[in-house]
């Protein structure tokens, strides 16, 4: 499976590289335009009816427990508020380093998600942890600025020591058929994560799929990023409803399938917004094992990008070790919810 | 990186009580059956649920008798909105009763406890719910001038989908006035027996409803009793042919649902993620035992190849095994019989030529397994792309043209169902159109409905069951 | 001195043609005794010679059927409908002939012809109105629990062999065919045997009617040698065994089993129990003759974005 069924050279830049997939001299609009549309429809229905399927596994007993752990280390832990403050991010990025510190074994989440001016403050707290800060960019969660400005948000995140970058596209340009400036930006934005040494911060890109609304959409809009060389799709900004959903989960994850099919390469997906119980993470731990398979089932390549999540997998574990259901007040919590 | 195991996830069979030995149910209670009582086993186990009674000519006399007696004292004097009424409260305790009914079905069928739970079921309460509400309305159905009821049906029905079959048949019966004396199968006779229970419980006058248990014999014991006004028939083409011959001359009516070798056509432009999803569900929904099942896959040549890796990785994800476990996908095969009757045509189609695949996943060491299986390289003249496996088996032929699919597809002595996969509206118009199937499923398969009426073309049989059109079978009209 | 006339030559009417009996056989045709005068002693009266049709022309029949039915099914229903109505039209324009022939055919007085004509004619318009409603009538929409599109329609049974009335020659044979025809069904006609004249003057009618040919076949003959044939005859969909009722040598119950062998949809004859009786004609049809070939096709679709 890892095969690539099309020849690629990986030292190309992302438009040659699309020229070579696409199969054109010239990348054109008209020629993603043709690519895109050329993609297997979605039935609406089907979809659905698959995703729901998929909602009816029951993960009991060891196969829960381990699941769990592993939503848990697939959280990208997020606050994304105009009213965060320094203080805020602290104590989230403490969650993230001693999840449950009435159980040292939790795991830890994959990363901290934040505004590009606190990741000072979250690298401060996490330091070499291993876990990572992602920084949104590119004026998030609307994208409404020019191109300069979204550059100049994604660098200044990524000097700031950002490990992850989550971009939005431009719904617009994608809603009024304009492929091709999608592509472009996200080919600049991933531009822009190359720090100094050569390194990059990896690219999510955000498709905010609510806004998008058709899954042909979601489709087209996957393997465009894909195309123009995100390293993971995302669904939202978790300012749009609906966020992520498991159909839009599922459509994202045959994308995946398919373009690993295609090329080789491995392209993570993050449904972000809206994903609160332990219950809903397993459907799409579920979904990542079935539709893309166990290769995704790593935080490397699959995370939930969400707060109140963690707080509900840790009273899910708690329950499990102790036999006993467990209650908020048992839950560590820098910023406790009163939904507990 | 550990694998994710799921971890046996069993539904409980406490829900269920089952008693080592049932009697007939006759006049609205239980008698013991004067042939040679037998056992219903599960297939997945083999182990023995009940002991059974076959019901003889005598018993058959009987209840023909008391299916009379309460046509003429009762139900047909009855106002049809009480009718309506006894077929509400039996969907409502068949709801009420949903788990023990799903556990019983798939302890006794096989299928597993996710499609007895989700489909068979709450689509057997929803005939109830659907017909309760027709009993008041018949003038209305515009079946005819003064629509009234046969009298007494006979009803045999199948292993397949114990419950349902029976709501598919008892339901219209009922909502139009006849009573019943219904066989279910020989090998999955228990909810049937379950549901004497819930006529019971309903209050259901005694007679309306009768059960009779046994094989061949008893099920042409009905069909032959002069006292039986009307047949309804879900089975084997070949027994629906002996039905129509033994009631040849008579003035018994029949319903006939029989066999089918439906095609599901995929084109090139098919939404190709759901067209996948619909095969899978087409042929392996129920183990293949479904007679609309999809079992001729015809795919447009210029995808395949690509349809074919698709649909085998899907296959790798099925979960065949305990049927009473909430994750498996695929359960036993009902009977030793109907395996051996797999095995053979699949041995047939290997030794025809055409290229055998299964996901080789691990199979249970007791009761009755078969591994989904893929036939590529099958021609239309192969007996696995003519003959009625009724086993998850799948024939895969590829065509080039929609007039080519259409040929196909009809090249068949059935004609009860077919699938289309296309994005292209006006293609599945057109298709549709010419499919000679009685239900056509476009982007779509293996959907049942109380309001949809569901029947075949040619020899899949005559009549049809469900909606207004379902009704017709069992009235007659005029002066 | 009188003019010799020029006799019609009865044949058959297979695939829009009208071949005589592959057979090499014709019969006699007498006409039958006065319903309204007394009954002579003088010998019945010679009208022609009819083809005899045979296991091969109902073969052949069935063939023409086969390969003009799609077509048939395929035409619009508006169009069956005004084919339908030119029929009426056109044996309105033979009235005198047809008046004449049944007159002959069941010795009816001039003015009961005339009224069995023109409840003949009538019965024309009456189906060809039906041709693009039924399909209202009997199917539609189902609203099932799920976001589906889910139609059920009516669609022709294919082939439809028919044992017409012995009777009743015209009406009765009309009365069956049209509502067979009517759908896009494509029908081979066995006549009455002792009264097939009339039945071989309407297959005139259909073939300058715009009925394409082979839609509607007629044989005249003896059921008793031929309706065997067609009810074991695979490539046949259904049979109308109305014409059993008083056909000599007809076992009605028989073609009911040997129908069995493809699943036919078999319309029994009139009557109770194993009797047969032919119905009377002169009533207002309902709809049970139109809708017993009929095949109630569903289709289902996904409704999404």
């Amino acid at each position: 499976m890892n095969t690539p069924a099309t020849d690629v050279d990986s030292t190309l830049d992302a438009t040659a590289r699309a020229r070579d997939l696409v199969g054109v001299s010239r990348l054109t609009n008209s020629a993603l335009t043709g690519w895109l549309h050329g993609l297997p429809g979605v039935d609406q229905v089907g979809c659905e009816a698959r995703a729901a399927g998929l909602g009816t596994r029951s993960i009991k007993t060891t196969s829960k427990a381990w699941a769990i752990d592993l939503a848990i280390s697939m959280i990208d832990l997020t606050t994304l508020e105009g009213a965060d403050t320094r203080g805020r991010v602290r104590g989230l990025a403490a969650k993230a380093l001693l999840p449950d510190p009435s159980d040292l074994s939790t795991p830890r989440p994959a990363a901290v998600c934040v505004y590009g001016d606190m990741v000072t403050t979250a690298k401060e707290v996490l330091g070499d942890s291993g876990v990572k800060v992602a920084a949104v960019a590119t004026a998030f969660p609307s994208g409404r600025a020019s191109m300069a400005v979204k550059l100049a948000d994604t660098q200044d995140a990524v000097r700031a020591g950002a490990d992850e970058i989550d971009m939005v596209i431009d719904r617009g340009a994608f809603l009024s058929g304009d492929y091709l400036t999608v592509f472009h930006q996200i080919a600049e934005v991933k531009k822009a994560c190359v720090r100094a040494d050569g390194s990059a911060a990896r690219l999510k890109v955000i498709m905010e799929t609510g806004e998008l609304v058709t899954y042909d959409n979601v489709r087209r809009a996957s393997w465009l990023s894909m195309l123009a060389g995100g390293d993971f799709i995302k669904t939202s900004t978790g300012k749009i409803q609906p966020a992520a959903t498991l159909p839009v989960t599922l459509i994202m994850l045959e994308a995946v399938r398919d373009w690993r099919d295609l090329t080789g390469t491995m392209v993570g997906v993050k449904p972000a917004g809206g994903i609160k119980t332990s219950k809903d993470a397993i459907k799409f731990l579920v979904t990542v094992h079935e539709i893309a398979g166990e290769d995704w089932l790593d935080n490397h390549w699959f995370r939930f990008g969400a707060s109140s999540l963690l707080n509900d997998l840790l009273l899910q574990r708690q329950r499990m070790t102790t036999g006993a259901y467990s209650g908020a007040n048992y839950i560590a919590d820098d910023s406790p919810s009163t939904a507990y | 990186m550990p694998t994710f195991e799921y971890a046996p996830a069993p539904e409980s069979r406490a829900v269920v009580d089952l008693q080592s030995s049932y009697g007939l149910f006759i006049n609205g209670e239980f008698v013991d059956g004067g042939g040679t009582s037998f056992k219903s086993i599960s297939p997945a186990t083999e182990e023995v649920l009940a002991e059974v009674s076959e019901a003889t000519d005598a018993d058959i006399d009987k209840a023909v008798a008391a299916a009379r007696s309460a046509y003429t004292r009762v139900w047909s004097r009855m106002s049809g909105a009480d009718r309506g009424k006894y077929l509400y409260r039996i969907a409502r305790i068949l709801q009420e009763r949903a788990r023990e009914f799903a556990v019983l079905e798939t302890l006794d069928n096989g299928k597993p406890i996710k499609e007895s739970r989700d489909v068979d079921v709450p689509i057997a309460a929803a005939h109830f719910f659907y017909h309760a509400g027709w009993a008041d309305k018949l003038e209305y159905a515009s079946l005819g001038t003064n629509p009234r009821p046969h009298g007494v049906v006979g009803q045999i029905i199948p292993w397949n989908f114990p419950l349902l079959m029976l709501a598919w048949k008892i339901a219209p019966a009922l909502a139009t006035g006849n009573t019943v004396v219904l066989k279910p199968a020989e090998t999955t006779p228990l909810t049937a027996l379950l549901f004497a229970e819930v006529c019971q419980q309903a209050e259901l006058p005694p007679g309306v409803v009768n059960i009779v248990t046994g094989s061949g014999p008893t099920g042409q014991a009905i069909v032959d009793h002069p006292g039986i006004d009307k047949i309804a028939f879900t089975g084997s083409t070949g027994v629906g042919k002996m039905i129509a011959r033994s009631i040849a001359g008579t003035r018994k009516k029949a319903t006939l649902e029989l066999g089918g070798k439906a095609a599901n056509i995929v084109f090139d432009d098919a939404p190709i993620d759901q067209a996948v999803e619909g095969i899978v569900n087409g042929i392996f929904f129920n183990q293949g035992h479904v007679c609309c099942a999809g079992s001729r896959l015809l795919v447009q040549e210029s995808i395949a190849d690509e349809f074919d890796r698709r649909l085998k990785r899907r296959l790798g994800t099925l979960r065949v095994g305990d049927p009473l476990d909430k994750n498996t996908d695929v359960g036993a095969i009902n009977s030793r019989a109907q395996l051996d009757r797999i095995v053979a045509l699949t041995d047939v189609g290997e030794g025809e030529g055409a290229v055998r695949w299964d996901s080789g996943c691990a199979l249970p060491t007791k009761g009755f397994w078969f591994r989904p299986t893929i036939f590529t390289g099958v021609s239309q003249t192969h007996r696995i792309a003519q003959e009625e496996i009724f086993g998850p088996v799948l024939s895969v032929l590829t065509f080039r043209t929609p007039q080519e699919a259409v040929a196909k597809a009809n090249n068949t002595p059935y004609g009860l169902s077919a699938g289309i996969w296309t994005e292209k509206g006006s293609r599945i118009l057109w298709m549709a159109d010419q499919l000679k199937a009685g239900v056509v499923w476009a982007n779509t398969f293996n959907q049942f409905d109380p309001t949809s009426p569901f029947g075949g073309y040619k020899e899949s049989g005559y009549g049809r069951e469900g909606g207004r059109h379902g009704l017709e079978a069992y009235v007659k009209t005029g002066a | 001195m009188a003019r010799v006339d020029v006799k019609k030559t009865y044949k058959l009417y297979i695939g829009g043609k009208f071949p005589r009996s592959e057979s090499g056989r014709s019969y006699e045709v007498y006409a039958a005794p006065s319903t309204t005068r007394r009954p002579r002693t003088e010998p019945p009266r010679f009208l022609a010679n009819a083809a005899q049709g045979s296991r091969k022309d109902a073969r052949d029949a069935v063939t023409a059927a086969r390969a003009a039915q799609p077509g048939w099914a395929g035409a619009t229903a508006y169009n069956r409908g005004q084919v339908l109505y030119r029929v009426a039209e056109v044996m309105e324009s033979r009235r005198p002939q047809l008046v004449q022939e049944v007159r002959d055919a069941e010795g009816l007085s001039p003015a009961a012809a005339e009224a069995v004509v023109s409840q003949a004619i009538d019965r024309w318009v009456w189906y060809a109105g039906w041709s693009d409603k039924y399909v209202q009538i009997l199917g539609g929409l189902n609203p099932v629990a799920g976001p589906y599109f889910n139609i059920s329609a009516s669609e022709p049974t294919g082939v439809v062999a028919v044992l017409a009335p012995q009777g009743s020659s015209l009406l009765g044979l009309v009365s069956v065919l049209a509502p067979i025809i009517v759908s896009g069904n494509a029908a081979v006609v066995v006549t009455s045997a002792d009264r097939p004249l009339p039945a071989i003057t309407l297959a005139e009618c259909l073939a300058t009617s715009d009925v394409p040919g082979g839609v509607v076949n007629i044989i005249s003959g003896k059921a008793s040698e031929i309706a065997p044939w067609l009810a074991s005859h695979r490539d046949v969909n259904a049979i109308d065994l109305c014409g059993a009722a008083d056909a000599d040598g007809v076992d009605w119950a028989a073609l009911e089993e040997a129908s069995a062998d493809n699943l036919k949809r078999v319309l029994r004859p009139a009557g109770e129990g194993a009797g047969a009786v032919e119905p009377d004609w002169s009533q207002t049809p309902d709809l049970s003759r139109l809708t017993a070939f009929l095949e109630t096709k569903t289709v289902w679709h996904p409704k999404g974005r």
